[in-house]
This record gives C-alpha cells, structure tokens and sequence, in this order.
C-alpha cells in the first residue's frame, strides 16, 4: 500500500484528500505539529537516560555545581569501575541474570502448560480456576513479603537467590496471557488431528502447541524478563549489600552507601544498560506484546 | 469462526475415526489379529491420559501460584491477628484485632493513607491523559512509527529503583537541573525533598515518566481495534476532528479507559520503590514530616525498621481491602457501561 502510494503521488494526493475529508481517523497522514509533539513527547522520553550518562561521566563535586552539566565529562569509565566494585554490581548483574533468567524460562513455560489447558482442553472446574487466575492477578507483593520472610527465617535462606527466584516462578498474568493467545492461535483440528493420529498429550504439547505458541512465548518470556530484572520490594527485604540483585545493589547506592553522586549515577546507568540493550534489540516485539496483551486482556 | 471450521474439518475426520474416539479403540475395530488386551490397555492409557494432562498441564502453574501467592495472602491475615516482632519471629501470641485498632488510632497510618491517595491522583491523573494524547498522536500513519512507539516505552526499561536515584539528583535543591531550568523562567528554588506539595509532586513525575508511554501503547491497541466505518459515519454526519475524538474514539475506548485506571490504582496503592529512594538516607520514614510517607512504604518501615511484622500485616490487609473496594466500584461501572450501551 505504501509503495503503490509512493510511485503514483497523484493517487496518493487525492487519497488523502478524499481522507481528509472523511476523517477516518486511522489513516490520517500525521501533520508537522504531531511530529513537533511527538518529539517532544520523546525527548521527554530520552533526556533523563541521556543526562543519567552525561553525569556518570562527571564529578561528584562537578554535579552539585550550578548550571548542571549538560555535556559528557571524561569520568565515565572510571565511575562505572567504581560502581562495580564499590556496590558490587558485577555480582549484582550476575545475580540478577541468573534470577531473571529462571524466572522467565520457568514462567513461561508453565504459562504455557497451563495457558494450552485453560484455552483448549475441557477438565473439571476449569472455569472456576480461570476466574481465580484472573482474579488474582492483581494482588499487591505486599500481602505475601511478610509470610516469605517467616519462611526464610525458618528456612535459613536469607541472602540467597532461591528465595528470591522461588515465589516468582509463574504469574497469573503470564497464564492468562498465554490462554488468550492460544484460544485463537492454535487451530482445535490440529489438536484433534494429532490425536486421530494416536499422539499422547505431552507429545500434543511438544509438536503442536510449543510450535504455534512460540511468538507468544517470545514476548512473554521479554516482558518477564523485564519484570523479574527491575523487581524491587521482596528482593529488598529478603537480600543485603552481601548479595545482592541490581535493583538492591541500585537501593544501597540510594541510601548513601557510597555517597558519590556520579559513582551512584554510573551504577544507575550500569543497571539498566542490560535492558537497554533489549530494548534496542526487541523493542518492536516487547511493544508489539504490549498491544497484544491490551487487547485481549 | 472456530466452530466453522471444526464443521468443515469434522467430515474429512469422521471417515476414519469420530473425532475424540481414542486411535486403539478405532483399530481394534478393525483389526481383529491384535490381542484384545493390549487394545484395552491402549485406550484405557488413551482416556486416562485425556482425563488427567489438563491437569498435569495446570498443575506447575496453581502450585507454585497457590504456595507463594494465595497462601501468603491467607498467612498475612493471620499473622495480622498477632504480636509478631522481629526479633523474636518464634514468639508469636494472639493479637485479636489489637494491630488494627493500633492502626485506626494511629496518625501515621491516617497520613500514609492520605499521601498514598493524593500521589496517586496526581500521579494517575495526568499520566492517563498524557497517554491518551500520545496514543491520538501515534494512531497517525507516521514515518518510522515503530521507532517512535520503542522510544515512548524507554521509561518503561529503566527500573523503579535507577529511575529515582536520576530524579532525586534531578530534583535536588542546590544545583539541580529542574531548579535550574526553573530559574529561568523566575521560579525561585523549590526545595522538593522537604516540601509537602513539592515532594509529592517530584515523586509522581517518577511514577508519571515511567508509565506514560506504556499506557499510550495500551490505548494505541485500542485506537486500532475502533472500525473505521464509525469515524466514516461520523465525518458525514458533519463531525470535525476533535468532535470525532470526543464522540467515536473516546466512547469506544472506555472499557480499556476503565481498565487502565483499575490498574493505576492497583500501581498507586502499592507505591514503594519511588519514596522509599526518594528519601535518600531517611528512607522508610518518607521525608523528614513524613510527607511522602505512602502506605507501601510505611508498611515496610513498620515490619523491617521498626520491627513489628503483625502491624505490618495489618497494612498490607488494608491494602488489599482498598483494592477490594476498588474492585467493588470497578464492578459496577463496568455494569452500568454495559447496560447504557
């Protein structure tokens, strides 16, 4: 549609005319003003990541100066150096990727399982457990942090990532989302025609369900990731500076345990690169899993 | 659309097998040279294992849920009934309903709930409206659209925790950007830490720059699934632009609208990350006259500073009973829409 409107601009002009005139909405062409919003819209966007960069590369002393500096200085290498060793954010990052990483994988696939039985399958009391999932999903981790804390007590856990990574295993948001997905993804003749063809219900899953739920999975298993990597209150409570995720060695930096302002920015810039980086590489499929959930949820 | 296609599958199925007959049985039928007994086996494997893989396939799920979702939430509210402190975990003794009659009694708790209240309002507020603009603005045929869309959810990648640590030092009273930038246009410096207005409002600008691209995205989707033919329909009943907006879009969009503010408020009520960094050193206690002292955050400085896990407990239970009011109010508009619809 856009190549045809490009090669025929007589065509095109009249398009959007007649469009113009309709309104449609949807199809309107954006005017310079909405680029000249959007933009501004987007700087507002950038410039704390940007300025966040611009003062990791500074001083300490050079920060509390007024005008604050809006150009990159030349300590940004040795701030993150600092970050690194003075807040322990190299056990951090890696702490952090291993918790993340189970928690997605785990997610996901049992958001799966459970996704595929809830869209597809018929058992007993199904709706009811639907109902629950959904109803649940919105439950505040303050109503669960103070019973993990008794039963790492209890369990002389304190300080190790099990007991960050365990109470994350799955969420209801991750079931549900799977089983909108499927409910229309996945073709219930499929489904019957495998198990014409004698194939076992775990075989089903394997060949057939993994195969049609993969995009889902995918931005599932992002948007998880993103959670479980900037997930803040329990791994507060449950871990200390001795071993820490990002996000606890970030809320030291906070609360003043190293009291340099362009060391504390570097840490903060350091923090969230990994995501960053995601961003820049799946940023279309994280956006796109967005919409996908809105709609259907 | 399923149902038909099922309808057009089944014939081509049922020449050989009716759909849901197990695959032994079928064969059995037919061929007579096969042991009755494997066959019986076979398709008392066959329905058994129809029978039991949904919940096989469940099962991860609502255990794992159930043991560190719905029976904390079970656990909390007993522990609300008890004196659990800290320092002695293994002595816990009936409590009654002492811990939230400490909490109606107690001024704290009364100015959490208030804080809590008016962050999330003008956090909330201009937030869904912001994005409402910004989904308007991405729901245009634009160059590079997926490039714009990455961007606005930027905020989105940056965590709770590295998001504060940038805005405190851009809200600091002495040589801070938003000070600075202030200046000139004749604003003299707000001291954002310490003012009640000023603090409040630095801590909503966090909650506002994280979430506002996000919940565009949420109504883009929207925006997208609204047909054409109503805005049609509309333009040649006279309708201009911003009549089309106020009449076709944003009735249209009212259940996702509805959705995205139960949400917020489900993000407000919980609000922690933002003042417990915020405060810096102070941390838990919100501010030097606790004026940005949320309920999240007065809950964790009750339980883990001061100690006193019962009382904790009991806030995070009012917690869920605002939630449960909120889910109430939610019900019934969603109701009312349906019916005036």
């Amino acid at each position: 549609m856009t190549t045809s409107e490009l090669t025929l601009p007589a065509a095109k002009a009249t398009k959007v005319k007649r469009r113009r005139v309709m309104g449609a909405g949807k199809q309107l062409h954006a005017g310079p003003v909405t680029y000249v919003v959007l933009t501004i819209f987007a700087l507002v966007s950038l410039a704390p990541l940007v300025w966040t960069a611009i003062a990791a590369s500074r001083t300490d002393r050079r920060l509390a100066q007024t005008p604050p500096p809006l150009w990159f200085g030349g300590n940004l290498f040795k701030n993150m150096q600092a970050a690194w060793d003075q807040a322990g954010l190299g056990t951090a990052m890696f702490n952090s990727v291993i918790v993340a990483g189970t928690i997605t994988v785990s997610t996901v696939l049992f958001a799966t399982l459970a996704g595929f039985a809830f869209a597809k399958l018929r058992f007993r009391f199904s709706g009811l457990l639907l109902l629950l999932t959904i109803g649940t999903m919105m439950i505040p981790p303050q109503l669960a942090v103070v019973p993990l804390y008794l039963w790492m007590s209890n369990f002389g856990w304190s300080n190790q990532l099990q007991t960050v990574i365990l109470p994350s295993l799955v969420t209801a948001f991750g079931t549900f989302f799977m089983r909108q997905y499927l409910v229309q993804a996945l073709p219930s003749e499929l489904i019957e025609a495998a198990r014409v063809d004698g194939a076992s219900s775990i075989r089903i899953v394997w060949h057939v369900v993994f195969p049609a739920a993969r995009p889902a999975m995918a931005v599932l298993g992002l948007l998880t990731f993103v959670f479980a990597w900037n997930d803040f209150l329990w791994p507060i409570i449950a871990l200390n500076q001795q071993n820490p995720t990002v996000q606890v060695a970030l809320n030291s930096l906070g609360t003043g345990y190293v009291p340099d302002q362009a060391v504390i920015m570097a840490g903060a810039l350091l923090g969230t690169l990994p995501l960053l980086i995601a961003f820049l590489l799946f940023g279309k499929q994280i956006v796109g899993g967005i919409m996908q959930g809105a709609i259907k949820g | 659309m399923t149902s038909s296609k099922q309808a057009l599958a089944h014939p081509a199925s049922s020449a050989e097998a009716a759909p849901g007959t197990p695959p032994g049985a079928a064969r059995g039928a037919h061929g007579r040279g096969t042991p009755a007994g494997t066959d019986s086996w076979r398709s008392r494997l066959y329905r058994w294992d129809m029978k039991a893989s949904p919940y096989a396939f469940v099962a991860p799920f609502f255990v794992l849920f159930g043991a560190f979702t719905l029976v904390p939430l079970l656990y909390t509210a007993w522990y609300s009934l008890h004196n659990v402190q800290l320092s002695a975990l293994d002595h816990q003794t009936w409590a009654g309903l002492d811990n939230y009659r400490n909490l109606l009694s107690s001024d704290f708790f009364w100015n959490a709930l208030k804080n809590t209240f008016t962050i999330g309002l003008i956090s909330t507020v201009p937030q869904l409206l912001a994005a409402l603009g910004l989904a308007h603005l991405l729901n245009y045929r634009l160059r590079g659209s997926t490039v714009w869309r990455v961007v606005m959810l930027t905020p989105y990648a940056t965590s709770v925790a590295a998001a504060t640590l940038v805005f405190t030092l851009l809200y600091s009273w002495d040589g801070g950007m938003i000070n600075w930038i202030l200046h000139f246009v004749g604003v003299d410096p707000v001291n954002w830490r310490e003012s009640d207005w000023g603090s409040q409002f630095a801590v909503s600008s966090i909650v506002i720059w994280r979430w506002t691209g996000y919940n565009a995205l949420i109504y883009l989707a929207a925006m997208q699934a609204i047909p054409t033919d109503l805005y049609e329909s509309a333009a040649l009943d006279g309708a201009n632009r911003w009549q089309q907006f106020r009449h076709v879009t944003i009735p249209q969009l009212r259940p996702t609208i509805l959705f995205t503010i139960v949400v917020s408020t489900i993000g407000a009520t919980q609000l922690f990350g933002e003042v417990l960094l915020f405060g810096g050193v102070s941390g838990s206690k919100g501010g030097s006259e606790h004026q940005y002292q949320t309920l999240g955050l007065y809950m964790y400085d009750q339980g883990w500073i001061i100690g006193n896990l019962g009382k904790a407990s009991a806030i995070a239970w009012s917690m869920f009973l605002i939630l449960l009011i909120v889910a109430a109010v939610n019900l019934l508009l969603t109701r009312r829409l349906r019916k005036s619809q």
